[in-house]
């Protein structure tokens, strides 16, 4: 049935303004005050000690953040698809709790546990290792708000793949670990890899949560996100601009690594 | 024996699926586990290949305990009825994994693989993937593959049941033929009695997680220990209180010694044979007559006849309900 044309067209310009006010425009205005003055300040904004320094923090933490994401979604989506055990159904639901927390809550939740004068902190803190206000701090709360990512990307594939293929494996002589490597994981190999980009782009792109556990120390525990803010607040806004096309670029990066990855259905 | 299981309970929750169940499977036989869906049938082959455990008894492999042993030590070849194709690997590769696995040289797993592919008429689609095959030529690649291994004990669930009716009767002809060739011994499961007389040497039948009966094709069909396995097996038909065979009936137009009155309701011509509808006494038989045969009679509904059991052929007395 055709729309009438007015209607259609009236649809189509609402949409459009829309995303010009929310999307377009923000952006736009960042990149063109980024490059308004040239490459050569964007350069030397993103090549000073405290950028390259945010830079490298950001890596450290997104990347062991993606690693224990990819081993933990790994198990916990075998262990959901595969296994019968009680409590099943409670994990289930865990694993879906970061999206509903406010990343903020996250923080203050993990400096209630690992802070110095919490129980924990304090033996931790005995053996010399310091959470709060430090890498490992970080990278748990990265963790935290990245957890059911890659986990809700691979479960769907597992469940489809079934365990057939597992099991003829093993009748011909296979291992778990082997069945495991030779048969499941290039079954889920796509799905996998898709959600460990949305891994990476999400713990890139974490605010709150680092926000408040890092207690923002300027060239110690300062991501790209928070360098972007303290720039800002700070008035150098060509620092600040520069960072955040930065921190768009990767993004944009990422959404077309994941178009490329999403898996076919 | 090749495959000795004894005693063996087995239970889903509170279903049992198996029940006291015993079987021995000879060396170098092939044997039907026949028996209608749900009977127990699969669960029994895939607690022979370990893929499930028994709650109690044991099982036998090559004079070996097996009952606790892993699939992957037990050394039987599986194929599955949805064929559990690798996907990602080609058709050489996916017949090439349990050589892979264990760690064959590459010369010796080319020439083993080639030859099985001969042996499935495969060779020609070495180098394709299982989503360009069609189902047989899958089927065919994945019976390739259990056979790579030397299994002990070849066992196959349904290996046809998702195939269609014409590519299922070529290979069901094809697996016999391939047997009497490789002479491994055989176990495959099936609801289709036609496929378990065809290719089977020894049929089980399997109804309601127990054994109903085991024997030759013949044996399971001429002397049926019970009205199931008559049923089951074949057409039958009730008179006189008795389980008879549609094509054991003797039918005339005379009075005959020790036959039953009937009147002819309809009859049926499929092709070759016919099939003529009775009632006696209130209650619907059929009997199932050569075209030529009814020619002669030039029979009409409405027709009184006397029927009777062949004298040599067997039927079973039913127990008044």
């Amino acid at each position: 049935m055709a729309k009438p044309r007015l209607s259609r067209w009236g649809l189509r310009t609402l949409a459009l303004v829309y995303l010009l006010f929310l999307l377009v425009l923000p952006v736009g205005l960042i990149i063109w005050r980024t490059f308004g003055a040239g490459l050569g300040p964007f350069f030397d904004a993103l090549t000073s000690p405290s950028a390259v320094h945010a830079f490298q923090v950001t890596l450290t933490v997104a990347l062991w953040a993606v690693v224990a994401n990819t081993i933990f979604g790994i198990g916990a989506s075998i262990l959901l698809v595969r296994h019968r055990f009680p409590g099943k159904r409670l994990l289930n639901a865990l694993i879906d709790l970061p999206m509903a927390v406010s990343p903020v809550v996250v923080g203050l939740a993990l400096i209630l546990v690992y802070g110095r004068y919490s129980p924990v902190g304090g033996l931790l803190e005995s053996w010399g290792v310091q959470v709060i206000f430090s890498t490992p701090g970080m990278v748990l709360a990265t963790v935290f708000v990245s957890l059911p990512l890659v986990v809700r990307a691979v479960v769907p594939v597992l469940e489809e793949l079934g365990d057939e293929q597992e099991q003829a494996a093993h009748t011909l002589g296979a291992s778990r670990l082997q069945a495991f490597r030779r048969i499941t994981l290039p079954g889920i190999r796509s799905a996998l890899a898709y959600g460990v980009v949305l891994c990476l782009a999400r713990s890139l792109g974490e605010y709150g949560a680092v926000a408040v556990v890092s207690g923002r120390l300027v060239d110690q525990t300062q991501t790209l996100t928070l360098f972007v803010e303290e720039r800002f607040q700070n008035f150098d806004q060509p620092a600040a601009f520069a960072a955040a096309t930065a921190l768009a670029l990767i993004a944009v990066i990422t959404l077309l690594l994941t178009k490329l990855l999403r898996p076919k259905d | 024996m090749a495959i000795e299981v004894r005693d063996v309970n087995k239970s889903f929750g509170t279903t049992p699926v198996l029940r006291d169940v015993s079987i021995d499977v000879e060396s170098g036989s092939l044997t039907a586990l026949l028996g209608p869906s749900g009977g127990g049938k699969s669960t029994l082959l895939r607690v022979i290949a370990g893929l499930e455990q028994p709650d109690t008894g044991t099982v036998m492999i090559s004079g070996v305990d097996a009952t606790r042993l892993s699939p992957q030590r037990r050394n039987v070849g599986f194929v599955f009825q949805h064929y559990a194709a690798f996907k990602h690997l080609s058709v050489f590769r996916n017949v090439a994994f349990g050589l892979e696995i264990r760690k064959r040289p590459k010369d010796e797993i080319r020439k083993r693989v080639m030859e099985l592919l001969e042996l499935v008429h495969l060779e020609k689609m070495a180098d394709r993937y299982p989503s360009q095959l069609s189902g047989g030529q899958r089927q065919r690649m994945a019976l390739a593959r259990a056979l790579a291994v030397e299994p002990e004990v070849l066992l196959l669930d349904e290996p046809f049941g998702a195939l269609d009716a014409q590519v299922r009767k070529e290979l069901r002809t094809w697996l016999r033929r391939l047997h009497d060739e490789v002479h491994v011994t055989t176990v495959f499961v099936t609801h289709d009695q036609e496929e378990a007389i065809e290719v089977a040497d020894t049929i089980v039948v399997l109804a309601n997680g127990a054994v109903e009966q085991v024997g030759s094709p013949a044996e399971v069909y001429d002397n049926p220990a019970n009205p199931f396995v008559m049923r089951f097996l074949g057409p039958v038909t009730e008179i006189g209180g008795s389980l008879v065979r549609p094509h054991d009936i003797e039918i005339s137009t005379t009075p005959t010694e020790g036959a039953t009155e009937a009147t002819v309701s309809r009859i049926v011509r499929l092709g070759f044979e016919v099939r003529v509808e009775l009632e006696i006494a209130g209650q619907e038989a059929w009997v199932q007559v050569t075209r030529g045969f009814a020619e002669r009679l030039a029979l009409q509904p409405g027709d009184t006849v006397n029927v009777r059991p062949n004298p040599g052929s067997r039927s079973l007395a039913l127990s008044a309900v």
